[in-house]
């Protein structure tokens, strides 16, 4: 029997921050109430072979929480007060209801870490008149063809992370690719942002390889992973095993004595606890103090989210969908990230642009982009797809 | 003003004729426990001593006998004898103490700390906390006006300026500026204020009394992408005429004219420029180059980087004393 958790955060009126300050203020903004709402889905991945470390259950929720306080910490300054109707679940049709519900009382703003196809059935109900934010789903189709207006992207595409590998392995001169792939389409889906990545930065994939072994790996990865890394020479193995199965047995088993990258050993990712430069060591203090563990990807593509809509809101002083949608689209606006860069959103795809770390476990290990990799409008556009490959204008 | 002015021309001239005084400047290695001492006649390092954990901001008292160092790890403010670099004490400092800024009476100590999202106000004699302020998130720059009437505080998350009266001690007005604003810098007037945000790439001023916007400086260097130019420290010297502002990953300092707020040079530095020195006769420039661990020397007349020094690992913060 399915486990239904549900976490909900009623309207939190953050006031406990605005406590008893007596403050005046320069900028003319008299009580504005601004309300997003936190869609999280906790999805089932099916029995996983490397199951000792499981991930949190409320990856991304906590994220959005912490950017509420932050939205709200400006807000007292500005008489703006940010509140977050969230819900996280495992039930699809308990979070599409109270979405709906939401949007009936006039909820606009949506942060939805949420997969694909329930982003694309919120969509078809609201049309343009709401703002999403997708935080859950990496699938390049969302950003590249499918051109849904009003849909901004803070979670990394595939390719952006594969991108961000590939950059960085051309830099080392590691050339020659052993790919595995696991058997579910999320991990198809990452293997073909490889290749593309290969194309794209001189990769030479020399095997790909399938996973689709039953056996224990706990147990058995010492016999089992030297046999099927068997190759013909590779300077790295790319690993595309999204959910956690088999990939992390792969480190030190390997035919060769090469490094793992990809889903395990160094991964691109869009945020970890080894980033800590460009003051994200504040940011992980705050998170950590509020959440009590570290803040991963999806926490950040939330809390990116739910910061966008602040910082927009901010500026120019209303909720007004269309307004705060084209502010968001336009040069004027920025957010901090603590990324070391000035993190802005692709007008054609609504991705927002942003470096990439490539941490392992315990450290970072480079950021992409890699010096040397040339744009004609901004080196962050190497990463993913550029407005010349997509078909869309969400602007 | 002038005579202020004058005096300290005359004090430093006097010093600098004979070598037995020479100036001092004071590096603050974030990621050294360390304070590198320069010595400003010969642009060497004569000693290097050990302080608290992750020391970052550092100032000096107004007649340059007692050193400041905001010890970040250690949750502290340390004093140190400028002249032995002998320890004196230490303050009270409410968690993570970053920047800091002390009123011109030489008591009130404003001092952000950046995780508790408040400003902390210590008195240096009694060692109480006389107030501590609730700002927006990550409170990072801090200065206090020459003729001490105001502290200002710069919140990096929030991205405001927080203007405290120094009589009350409380929040009396908050300015919305560009993203992550870090340092803020009075005019030696008192009148204007200059701020920098780091990811905004822009350096605003503002007339105090109105706490109206008065200019926005943008930066544009050849070959550097704009998202590289991230300005983070300010300096202006005392007779009104230049501006210096450290430009973060760009390794660039620019220098400005203080009037009429154009850009007049800009200087290759080392990596990652975050702190920028005047030493007291307003002539040279020192700039910390966090990445590349050393310090380079500018001279204002001569417009030029005279020389780098190799200092500790990250340094973060310069002062100089006559």
């Amino acid at each position: 029997m399915k486990k239904i958790k549900k976490l909900i955060t009623a309207p939190v009126a953050t006031c406990l921050l605005a406590s008893a300050i007596a403050f005046s203020t320069s900028a003319h903004s008299e009580g504005l109430e601004v309300r997003i709402a936190y869609l999280g889905f906790e999805e089932d991945k099916g029995p996983l072979l490397s199951n000792s470390f499981p991930d949190p259950e409320d990856s991304g929720l906590k994220g959005a929480e912490v950017a509420l306080r932050d939205n709200n910490s400006t807000g007292r300054f500005l008489k703006q007060t940010y509140h977050l109707d969230a819900l996280h679940t495992d039930d699809a049709d308990e979070l599409y209801e109270f979405a709906t519900q939401l949007h009936a009382d006039g909820v606009r703003f949506f942060v939805a870490n949420l997969p694909a196809e329930q982003i694309r059935r919120l969509h078809e109900t609201f049309g343009d008149d709401a703002l999403l934010f997708n935080a859950g789903s990496k699938d390049d189709a969302l950003r590249v063809n499918e051109c849904i207006p009003g849909l901004l992207h803070t979670l990394p595409s595939r390719a952006m992370l594969a991108d961000a590998l590939g950059q960085w392995l051309a830099a080392r001169r590691w050339n020659k690719w052993l790919l595995v792939t696991g058997q579910t389409e999320d991990d198809k889906a990452y293997a073909a942002a490889i290749r593309r990545a290969a194309d794209r930065f001189g990769g030479r994939i020399v095997a790909e390889k399938e996973w689709d072994f039953d056996t224990d790996l706990r147990r058995t990865a010492q016999q089992e992973l030297p046999m099927f890394t068997r190759a013909s020479d590779y300077d790295v193995v790319i690993v595309a095993d999204e959910r956690g199965d088999f990939g992390e047995y792969l480190l030190y088993n390997t035919w060769l004595p090469r490094p793992v990258a990809g889903t395990q050993g160094l991964m691109p990712t869009g945020w970890h606890k080894a980033v800590e430069a460009w003051g994200a060591a504040q940011l992980h203090s705050r998170f950590e103090r509020h959440a009590d563990r570290w803040m991963n990807e999806l926490d950040y593509a939330s809390w990116a989210g739910v910061r966008t809509v602040g910082e927009a809101v901010a500026a120019i002083k209303t909720t007004e969908l269309k307004d705060v949608r084209a502010f968001i689209l336009s040069d004027d606006f920025q957010l901090a990230g603590f990324k070391g860069r000035r993190l802005e959103y692709r007008p054609w795809s609504g991705q927002l642009k942003q470096p990439i770390p490539l941490v392992h476990p315990r450290a970072l290990v480079s950021q992409s982009p890699q010096e040397g990799f040339l744009h004609p409008v901004t080196d962050l556009d190497t990463l993913g797809f550029d407005a010349p490959e997509s078909q869309c204008h969400v602007k | 003003m002038f005579k202020k002015r004058l005096l300290t021309g005359l004090i430093a001239g006097a010093l600098f004729s004979t070598p037995l005084f020479a100036g001092t400047a004071f590096i603050s290695n974030e990621r050294d426990n360390t304070i590198s001492v320069i010595d400003t006649n010969s642009w060497e390092v004569v000693k290097t001593f050990d302080v608290g954990m992750r020391p970052r901001g550092i100032l000096l008292s107004s007649d340059y006998s007692k050193l400041y160092i905001c010890a970040s790890d250690s949750d502290r403010v340390e004093i140190y004898d400028a002249k032995t670099f002998e320890f004196i004490t230490d303050l009270p400092s409410g968690d993570d103490p970053e920047q800091f800024a002390l009123h011109p009476n030489d008591r009130l100590l404003f001092i952000a700390n950046e995780d508790d999202d408040i400003v902390s106000v210590v008195d240096t004699e009694t060692h109480q906390v006389l107030a501590q302020i609730e700002v927006g998130i990550e409170p990072e720059g801090m200065g206090v006006s020459p003729d001490g009437k105001w502290a200002v505080n710069t919140s990096e998350t929030t991205n405001m300026l927080h203007w405290i009266d120094t009589e009350t001690l409380e929040l009396v007005d908050n300015t919305v500026i560009d993203q992550r604003p870090r340092h803020v810098e009075f005019t030696h007037d008192s009148q204007r204020l200059w701020a920098s945000a780091e990811i905004g790439g822009t350096v605003t001023i503002y007339d105090v009394d109105s706490r109206d916007e008065i200019h926005k400086i943008n930066f544009e260097i050849k070959g550097v992408h704009p998202d590289r130019i991230q300005p983070v420290g300010i300096q202006l010297t005392q007779d009104g005429r230049y501006a210096f502002v450290a430009l973060g990953p760009a390794n660039h300092v620019a220098m400005i004219d203080q009037q009429t707020y154009e850009v007049l040079e800009y200087f290759l530095v080392g990596r990652r420029v975050w702190g920028v020195g005047l030493t007291p006769d307003d002539k040279y420039v020192i700039s910390t180059n966090g990445v590349s661990g050393d310090v380079s020397v500018i001279d204002v007349e001569k417009r030029e980087v005279i020389k780098t020094l190799k200092v500790g690992r990250y340094p973060w913060g310069v002062v100089a004393a006559p």
